[in-house]
């Protein structure tokens, strides 16, 4: 009972959302469509960061392949293929990646992660100067900002989909087990590295798919444009707020964070990296575990 | 389909757009009718942080602001009656994100309603910006962006303007000072040539090696270097072991700077030393140690230009600094236009574009700077330090560009 009033809450929500661009000015269009890229990636790494705790600082490296996977292709493909190429090329690297570190552990991890969005850049960089000379691409998508919203609310749906079936299933189960203690959940049989590749690669390919969508808005693409790391920051720190061990914790986190700088932005344009940097150190000696378990620890304080 | 599509989905909106602008009509001034307005709202998104902090801040910023000053201090815009408004300015920071400008140029078109738009820093940013500008009937004066696809852009984007030329016309100047070198005998037939892995370094670097090696030359060192390269000691050993006498380098301010000290350090002279964007700073000579006479670069100005040097003395007076020698001149010439197009036409943004487009202007580039295909070709191409001005050259020289002085002197 309880789960399908929260289904119908939700679906109400959704199809709000989904109307909006037709009522609200261009502009507020372009920041939920925003938000909504961002609620989706932090959600997407919370999949796999939240329970695993493993740090991942490879969002943008994922995010940029999508979106050069669009730049390269949208003249030669129509566009449902185009970003079905995008998913297919995010999930095997993702699994090429997740084969070779997932045993991985700890720092050297978050070391790892940072590094690889470097290698992919590089490796684009590399890829586009001494073989196909060209640098900048361009996307000639006849998209409007409401489009690529539509598209991207529903990715988001569908990430909250999936992440609400895992939480549900033996897997995520499992998850538990494993988030509380790897070695013990190996002890009781659980086969930890093929979940937390499984994990990976959701999480991944659904990142990759935010990239390849929001790529017809830029019109043009560069490395240096799509490979910007502060996207895997900004999600990191949007996870964390909102807590990345619950379903609607990254999006707790996401929303007020994005409208924060958005408005600092137009406010306070020359001190947005140090309200970045001050309100990470806040997030890790505050609230480790996020928002939600904050409050959750308040009330429960007051109750007892 | 397709129409019937868009057209449903059109007619929902109307009633919404009529809401919010009832709204809005309450709630902002912006609204009110031209007879009534105070001042002329002119908005701009500029990357005021990030990587592309540092190129903004050279060529672009500091013309909005000098202008936008100069035209306060007169008084405001002079309209077609006579009467001035003063500019009210509006600046966002892109914080160097895309997805940040183009959101920023809907909020100034959508929310803050704004007059006239600005464009930012950067080719990319300049092209993400570009539908967005057509579809909200903006002027696009398309300053510091450099690309050979301008007259496509014009047909896409009717109301785009493009300022600053494309790598064929950069290259194809230079390859006529090095096929008049040649015939003249003082320099021989093989380049060495560098260039840094990011848009611009590659776009020179595609259009320069067939036109070098269509005017015969031999190109014996060709690399391209990652924008993070900070050593060049291979680079220039290299090159200086290739043999050739021209030394051609398609690169950004710190690699310009970090080839020149390392040439010095190396002795390394070729008669011809070539670099890109930064050479033409006016910081330039103080990171060579002075002895920068004979470098070359894209752009430079004709000293004997008095509009040109008034402009100059104005730009350090006001900013506190002196304008670079490529790309400042030509945003500050855009901006007259756009001011001198208010003047003629008033604010609408249709009747400003089209008068943008076939008008002709008072500029520091000239009495009559005018747009070829909205695009402004009279641009220096090639610069070079001559008595510690970086000036306008060509093979031969002719009016308003002096004649190229080659082979470069030795560093000391």
């Amino acid at each position: 009972m309880k789960t399908s009033i929260a289904f119908a809450l939700a679906f109400t929500a959704l199809a709000l959302l989904a109307v909006a661009p037709l009522i609200l000015p261009e502009y507020w269009t372009g920041v939920l469509l925003g938000m909504t890229g961002y609620v989706t990636l932090a959600t997407a790494w919370a999949l796999f960061s939240g329970p695993t705790r493993y740090v991942s600082l490879a969002t943008v490296a994922f995010f940029g392949v999508g979106a050069y996977t669009v730049a390269v292709l949208n003249e030669v493909l129509p566009y449902p293929l185009v970003l079905l190429c995008a998913a297919g090329i995010g999930m095997i690297m993702a699994l090429v990646v997740g084969l070779s570190t997932l045993r991985l552990a700890g720092v050297y991890f978050v070391i790892f992660t940072f590094g690889l969005a470097e290698l992919v850049r590089q490796t684009v960089s590399w890829w586009e100067v001494n073989v196909t000379y060209t640098m900048g691409r361009y996307v000639f998508l006849p998209f409007e900002g409401h489009h690529i919203y539509w598209q991207l609310l529903a990715l988001a749906a569908i990430t909250f989909l999936i992440a609400w079936a895992i939480g549900r299933s033996r897997i995520g189960l499992a998850l538990k087990a494993l988030g509380d203690d790897e070695t013990v959940a190996a002890h009781a049989g659980i086969d930890v590295t093929r979940i937390k590749l499984f994990l990976f690669v959701v999480s991944s390919t659904i990142i990759t798919l935010v990239g390849a969508i929001q790529a017809p808005r830029w019109t043009y693409i560069e490395p240096s444009i799509v490979f910007n790391p502060t996207v895997s920051f900004m999600t990191l720190i949007m996870a964390l707020l909102g807590g990345a061990m619950r379903l609607w914790g990254p999006l707790v986190g996401a929303v007020p964070l994005f409208l924060l700088f958005e408005w600092l932005s137009g406010r306070f344009p020359d001190h947005f990296s140090i309200i970045l940097g001050a309100l990470f150190i806040l997030i890790v000696f505050v609230m480790p575990n996020g928002v939600l378990a904050k409050i959750d620890d308040l009330r429960k304080g007051r109750q007892s | 389909m397709k129409n019937f599509l868009s057209g449903a989905m059109r007619a929902p909106r109307h009633l919404a757009t009529c809401a919010v602008a009832a709204l809005a009509i309450t709630g902002s001034a912006t609204g009110l009718a031209a007879q009534d307005r105070e001042a002329v709202t002119i908005g701009y998104a500029i990357s005021k942080s990030g990587p592309n902090a540092g190129g903004a801040d050279m060529t672009v910023t500091p013309n909005y602001e000098l202008w936008i000053e100069e035209v306060n201090a007169a008084g405001g815009l002079k309209m077609p009656d006579g009467t001035r408004l003063p500019i009210e300015a509006i600046a966002y920071d892109d914080r160097s994100s895309t997805e940040d400008v183009v959101r920023a140029i809907e909020r100034l078109a959508t929310q803050d309603k704004v007059d006239l738009i600005l464009p930012p820093w950067g080719t990319g940013f300049n092209l993400a910006i570009a539908p967005l500008m057509a579809k909200f009937g903006y002027p696009h004066l398309a300053g510091a962006a450099v690309t050979d696809k301008a007259s496509d852009f014009v047909e896409r984007w009717e109301s785009s303007f493009w300022f600053m030329g494309g790598s064929h016309d950069y290259v194809s100047a230079f390859t006529e000072i090095l096929v008049a070198e040649r015939e003249a005998g003082r320099i021989n037939d093989k380049i060495s040539m560098v260039s840094v892995a990011d848009g611009f370094g590659i776009d020179l670097v595609k259009a320069a090696r067939p036109s070098f090696e269509e005017a015969g030359f031999d190109i014996v060192y060709d690399k391209t270097f990652p924008p993070e390269t900070s050593d060049f000691a291979t680079i220039v050993s290299e090159a200086s072991n290739s043999e050739a006498d021209t030394f051609v380098a398609f690169t950004y301010p710190p690699h310009s700077f970090g080839l020149t000290k390392q040439a010095k350090v190396a002795s390394f002279n070729p008669e011809i030393f070539y670099l890109g964007v930064g050479a033409g700073f006016p910081v330039y000579p103080n990171i060579a140690g002075g002895s920068v006479e004979g470098v070359m670069s894209l752009g430079g100005i004709d000293p004997n230009n008095e509009l040109n040097s008034a402009y100059r003395a104005k730009h350090e007076e006001i900013i506190g600094r002196a304008p670079d020698y490529w790309g400042s001149v030509l945003i500050y010439a855009s901006l007259q236009m756009l001011e001198q197009a208010i003047e003629r036409v008033g604010l609408d943004k249709e009747a400003i574009t089209a008068e943008i487009s076939t008008g002709t202007f008072a500029t520091v580039l000239g009495e009559e700077t005018r747009l070829e295909n909205n695009q402004l070709r009279a641009i220096n191409w090639v610069g070079q330090w001559q008595d510690g001005a970086f000036v306008a050259v060509s093979p031969e020289g002719s009016e308003g560009l002096a004649a190229v002085q080659l082979p470069k002197p030795n560093w000391d």
